[in-house]
């Protein structure tokens, strides 16, 4: 079955994705098996997946759109639309809670100006209260992409928002330096 | 006491180049994987790892060998799969293991494959968890290229792909059902039972999931037999486990314990007891799923199957969360049924609606809108749910509600008659949002 891609439809992958397109679906033993990596390779590229990066899977893994649509929305890291050019994203379960996770987060607040759920006006960030991120010893701690800032205090989460509006943010306490 | 002698899977943890195949190799690495496939062979490897006792680390500890004897007699298409979800609120040794020694899992993933007659193996990493997947992918790398994975691996005497796949955000992939749908494709919604993966998983055919820990093991039984991994533990619980404990402790963090240790020396010879003006009130030992012991309880109680059973808990994952004096029984279990009502993926009414009902009905007691039949509200929801369900996440719900009712129970009847029992302490609760 070849599902065609809808008129119009201008997503494309440049000449790089489009090589580690052909090497997830020569690795996965169904094209179906192929679609969580392949909308983490569009995500990492575009930073959401847009209706035409559905229409594009779709084709592409020979599902119909709900298919791949219903997995965008089943996992919450998959976005749906465009998104906060930093999403601070800080643990709310029961390490972190214990912890003081709630008293960060009224402090994040109070430093950007809005509330957990919100978006600075300027797009530039975005607050969340999320679950358990797998760092409970080194908590509260938050997500912010591939990373994670951890023992968080008051101080620490300004120097990261600071660092972050300056363009020279802090480096992760996931990032160990690791000589290649 | 030396607490070295028992690192037998936490050896590199802390070394900064402990992930670097040069490294692992001087180590001995992969020696296990070259006697395995060469001189021993698949039945052999699998009787080892019976004999030694090891038990599935992820939670439900089923012994690891027993496991791997179901997948079906001759069957042509076997599949291997890695659960590295590690999603359960507590839990955090899986990513040290991925961290600091991922080609310990990477051999221990071949092994458990050959074992099994695996020819594809999925390591799949939670999401959130993407310096990690970095990480073990370069990892895997290096042992495609020092022809340890592959086609015509070992010189051709067995063959074995290995994916890293990283999931997008859902606890419930965890569940071994769940894992199989989402790398299938789907949203990871639990499967019933049975039939089970290792008779028909991945694609319909045979399936094993095991956890990072258990898998990581597997190369040190291989290379010391399974009477030494048995020197560790107790009967029915050999070997050593990691902890990863979380709370004000003075030494939180991922410690290696051999299995049948008393609580109260680990308390204060590992954790160092609490940290300044802490006092310990409840400890939940093995992530959140598993119900809550009293302080007097956990101090009564060992580090292993047998003895967490009989002290009314289970040991889980292995998370275990250290709960202050200052803190709000009630208050801990609404951020805990707020997060069972988040991931449950929907199937089934009873999860469905029952931890929406847990969340609401102890939200509204903290609100102070409770009344005194709330308690008996919260029973009667936790029995509409417990075992009437696709996937245990309905019973992970109903085990901490449990406990923490029964063992806590004057601090919800106070908030049931309009009474506060504890002031919660300004500086660390708020209000939870949510
Ligand atoms: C809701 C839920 C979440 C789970 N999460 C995990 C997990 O994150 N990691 C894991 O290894 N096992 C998890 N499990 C257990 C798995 O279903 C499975 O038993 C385990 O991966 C088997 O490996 P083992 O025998 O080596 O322990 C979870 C189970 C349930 C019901
Ligand atoms: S018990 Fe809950 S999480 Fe498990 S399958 Fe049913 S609805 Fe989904
Ligand atoms: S509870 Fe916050 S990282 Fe686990």
């Amino acid at each position: 079955m070849n599902v065609p891609i809808k008129d119009g439809n201008s997503f494309r992958l440049g000449e790089q994705d489009a090589a580690r397109f052909a090497a997830i679906l020569a690795r996965y033993p169904t094209r179906r098996s192929a679609l969580m990596p392949t909308l983490w390779l569009i995500q990492d590229r575009d930073g959401h997946i847009s209706d035409a990066a559905v229409s594009w899977t779709a084709a592409q893994l020979e599902l119909s759109e709900a298919k791949v649509r219903e997995v965008v929305s089943f996992y919450v890291m998959y976005r749906d639309r465009p998104q906060a050019r930093h999403v601070l994203q800080v643990c709310h379960n029961i390490s972190c809670h214990i912890m003081g996770a709630q008293p960060l987060l009224s402090h994040l607040e109070g430093k950007l100006g809005i509330r957990r759920g919100e978006l600075t006006p300027d797009g530039e960030f975005a607050l969340e209260g999320v679950e358990c991120l797998g760092a409970c010893g080194m908590g509260p701690c938050l997500q912010l992409g591939r990373h994670l800032y951890e023992n968080l205090t008051p101080e620490k989460a300004d120097a990261l928002v600071d660092g972050l509006r300056r363009g020279d943010p802090p480096r992760p306490d996931t990032d160990r330096d690791l000589e290649d | 006491m030396n607490q070295d002698q028992y690192r037998i899977l936490s050896k590199r943890f802390g070394r900064r180049d402990g992930h670097r195949l040069a490294a692992y190799e001087a180590d001995g690495g992969y020696r296990a994987l070259k006697r395995a496939v060469g001189q021993l062979g698949a039945a052999a490897v699998r009787e080892e790892v019976k004999a030694s006792g090891l038990r599935g680390r992820g939670g439900a500890g089923f012994p690891a060998g027993v496991k791997w004897g179901f997948v079906p007699q001759g069957a042509e298409t076997v599949y291997f799969m890695v659960n590295a979800d590690e999603s359960e609120p507590g839990t955090f040794k899986d990513r040290y293991l991925l961290d600091y020694d991922p080609h310990a899992v990477i051999e221990g993933s071949a092994i458990s494959s050959f074992a099994v007659g695996a020819k594809l193996c999925v390591i799949y990493i939670r999401g959130e968890f993407g310096w990690l997947v970095d990480r073990v992918q370069k990892a895997v790398d290096e042992a495609y290229a020092a022809g340890y994975l592959g086609p015509g691996a070992l010189g051709g005497a067995y063959e074995l792909e290995m994916i890293v796949h990283k999931g997008a955000g859902a606890y419930i992939c965890g569940e071994e059902t769940g894992l199989i749908n989402s790398v299938t494709g789907l949203k990871g919604q639990p499967s019933i039972k049975p039939p089970f993966p290792a008779v028909s998983g991945f694609l319909g055919q045979p399936t094993i999931v095991n956890n990072v820990e258990t898998v990581a093991a597997v190369p040190w039984i291989l290379e010391n037999g399974a009477a030494a991994y048995r020197a560790f533990g107790t009967e029915k619980s050999p070997g050593t486990k990691l902890f990863s404990v979380s709370g004000p402790v003075r030494r939180p963090g991922v410690h290696e314990i051999p299995l049948g240790l008393p609580f109260r020396e680990f308390f204060t010879d590992w954790l160092g007891g609490m940290a300044d003006g802490e006092e310990l009130k409840a400890v939940i030992m093995g992530g959140s799923s598993v119900p809550v012991l009293t302080a007097a309880e956990a101090m009564e109680t060992a580090l292993d199957y047998e003895s967490l059973a009989a002290a009314g808990t289970m040991l889980g994952s292995g998370g275990m969360i250290i709960i202050p004096q200052r803190c709000d029984m009630v208050e801990l279990i609404q951020v805990l049924m707020h997060f069972y009502w988040d991931e449950s993926c929907g199937q089934c009414t009873p999860c469905r609606e029952g931890t929406g009902w847990l969340h609401r009905i102890v939200k509204r007691l903290r609100g102070g809108e409770g009344a005194p039949e709330d308690l008996a509200l919260l029973e009667k929801v936790c029995d509409g749910m417990a075992g009437l369900t696709i996937c245990p996440l309905a019973d992970a719900a109903v085990m901490p509600m449990r406990s923490f009712l029964e063992r806590f129970r004057p601090e919800f009847e106070a908030l049931a008659a309009g009474r506060r029992e504890t002031e919660p302490d300004s500086r660390w609760a708020r209000e939870i949002r949510s």
